[in-house]
């Protein structure tokens, strides 16, 4: 039987490093974690807290892009639009409506959730390839469509809208950026719990099952359509979240802030962080932040082709993505261990 | 009624580009089975070095003659150096390695020959093909290269050896190894040939919109979607494609009131989801089938 796939994510199974059960090595490095990202808004100038934050709120967005593309399969090279109408939605309710920014990423949510379940429909007839130009379509259509004069009323057209940074509540001592970091965190926390737990369940189950092998899954009994659109709907959920955050973070939105350069962005840090892993696209998010600044550091005339080799040099070193690198090593580390061990 | 032929003319001519950039990608198709997105930019370099060329005094259909030489060589270096190492890489790390070329390709082509647009010759002169004006010397003799060129292409991949080897080597590739074809090098092939169309299309394109290193960013885009709209297992249907969108990009702007000018790109995309929504594979694609 020959079976192609298309994406390949396997890596032995973490039993244990160095001796250490998975659960209490797990748990050091979440602990650790969120020391660092706590410490992070109190030594760190603003300029920097600003940069992680933006980088936080990329890595929501490759996450909302790996569930559709890495555990059901569906390529998108289009997810800047559902940014873009996430960004624009939370942009709109404040300035338009006077509606508080608490209220943006729920409305952001249920827009984009909407948008991307319709979008997800005719999309079903499509594969590979021709999902992928459908997308990048969408992607191209998004900036002129807000240019548009039809929607000129809200979108402010090519001048696009800018908002007003939210104030910490309850009187904390927080600037407005250490605020929007520490509100990013929270969110993000909350949004990577939930994709987790969605990719763990039954649910998660038949999301892989439709990327591995769609008819088998059909035979199964899984409403391959069914699941289909609604990963699409709840991948433009994660991504639409993320644009209401980045509109919040960076005070504003124009059309051409949402070209095709940033699905291309997107689609950069799931592969660079891994496909179909969802701590890895905190590495995606921090790539496709710092990258292109650091390309820019080496030479600014050739600050395109110092990106184009690094981001090879990283496919070369790290194939399949961050995520995929750090399995190789644990597995390697136990290996060892066990080996050291008899 | 008049308006309307004035406006397929029109399209014929700008969809005569698109055609010649769908030939290319449904090329290199053929031989890795995705599509590359740093096609554009290949062909937009190679052009330079054919502008480089003619500036240093080369004739013109000498640097024309060198420029796909050129180009054919660079494209299997391309494929030996940048793309042999990740073989075994998952697909979606190749798509990156063609964005991570694509961004090499650009910059580097605006660090060496900087932005500024330049003009490129034509072999074919500049005045009108008929007296309506609407189709140029030039714009005829594009069509005619990109057909010839779609001859070229039939008879290679239908009547010689090696084209079936390459056939063979991108559908079933351990088949193809088995039956003793190099398929690496089948490949770099592919690579190199797609580069030398790509190069000719450049070449052809690049006195209607002049020479610049982001001239291909849109033209890719149609050429994609031409190629997509004929099918992708099908050079003809892709040649074709390429004239569809180019007519029916320039019927929404002159029909579709809200479209307008800046509109164009996005109904044109539009309509080409829409027809992948009814035939999946094309017009003339084969459908996919898939062993289970």
């Amino acid at each position: 039987m020959m079976l192609r796939r298309t994406i390949e994510t396997r890596g032995p199974p973490a039993a244990e490093v160095a001796g250490m059960a998975t659960p209490a090595w797990r748990v050091i490095v979440f602990v650790l974690g969120i020391v660092v990202l706590a410490t992070i808004p109190f030594v760190l100038k603003n300029f920097y807290i600003f940069q992680i934050t933006l980088a936080v709120i990329y890595a929501i967005a490759i996450l909302g892009l790996n569930l559709l593309t890495g555990f059901n399969g569906q390529f998108s090279l289009g997810h800047s639009a559902f940014y873009a109408i996430g960004a624009y939605t939370a942009a709109i309710m404040m300035d338009g409506f006077d509606i508080s920014y608490i209220w943006t990423l729920p409305a952001a949510a249920m827009v984009c959730f909407v948008f991307g379940f319709l979008f997800g429909l005719p999309a079903l007839r499509l594969e590979n390839i021709y999902l992928a130009l459908a997308t990048f379509a969408l992607a191209i259509a998004i900036p002129q469509v807000l240019k548009s004069s039809l929607v000129e009323h809200w979108t402010g057209g090519v001048q696009g809208i800018s908002i007003i940074k939210p104030d910490a509540p309850f009187g904390l001592p927080l600037n407005s950026d250490q605020w929007l970091y520490v509100y990013t965190i929270l969110v993000a926390v909350v949004m990577y719990v939930g994709a987790h737990n969605l990719v763990k369940s039954r649910t998660g189950r038949a999301l892989i099952a439709i990327r591995d092998h769609p008819i088998a899954a059909s035979a199964m009994g899984i409403n391959v359509s069914l699941y289909k659109s609604l990963t699409f709907g709840v991948s433009a959920l994660y991504t639409g979240v993320a644009g209401a955050l980045g509109a919040l973070a960076i005070s504003f939105v124009a059309p051409d802030s949402f070209t095709f350069q940033l699905a291309v962005a997107l689609f950069v840090g799931l592969v660079v962080g891994g496909v179909a892993s969802i701590s890895g696209t905190l590495f995606g998010g921090l790539f496709v932040l710092f990258v292109p600044n650091i390309a820019e550091h080496f030479s600014k005339g050739l600050a395109g082709a110092v990106y184009g080799v690094i981001l090879l040099l990283v496919i070369y070193l790290m194939p399949t993505g961050a995520a995929g690198l750090v399995r190789l090593i644990v597995s390697r580390l136990v290996q060892q261990g066990r080996a050291s061990g008899r | 009624m008049e308006l309307f032929l004035h406006q397929v003319l029109a399209g014929l001519a700008t969809g005569g580009i698109y055609a010649c950039m769908a030939l290319a990608v449904v090329m290199i198709y053929q031989a890795i089975d995705h599509l590359n997105f740093a096609q554009g930019e290949m062909a937009m370099f190679s052009t330079f070095i054919a502008w480089q060329l003619i500036q240093w005094g080369l004739p013109y259909w000498l640097a024309f003659g060198a420029t796909i030489a050129i180009s054919f060589v660079a494209g299997v270096a391309i494929e030996r150096v940048v793309l042999k190492p990740l073989h075994n890489a998952p697909v979606l790390s190749h798509v990156v390695a063609f964005i991570a070329l694509l961004a090499i390709l650009n910059s580097a082509a605006g660090f060496i020959w900087d932005y500024t647009i330049k003009s490129f010759p034509t072999p074919f002169g500049n005045g009108p093909l008929f007296e309506q004006g609407l189709m140029s010397k030039h714009d005829g003799g594009m069509i005619a290269v990109t057909l010839l060129m779609l001859a070229f292409l039939y008879l290679f991949f239908r009547h010689t050896r090696i084209g079936l080897a390459m056939r063979a080597a991108a559908a079933n590739p351990e088949s193809a190894r088995l039956a003793g074809i190099r398929v690496g090098w089948m490949t770099a092939l592919g690579w190199g040939m797609a580069a030398a169309i790509g190069s000719v299309a450049g070449m052809l394109i690049a006195p209607v919109v002049f020479l610049e290193p982001n001239m291909m960013l849109s033209i890719l885009l149609y050429g994609f979607a031409g190629a997509v709209v004929g099918g992708l297992t099908s050079p003809g249907g892709a040649v074709l494609g390429g004239f569809l969108v180019g007519i029916v990009e320039n019927l929404a702007g002159t029909y579709i009131p809200v479209v307008g000018r800046e509109m164009k790109l996005t109904i044109a995309l539009f309509i080409i989801v829409a027809v992948l929504c009814v035939k999946p594979s094309g017009l003339f694609g084969r459908p996919i089938v898939t062993r289970v």
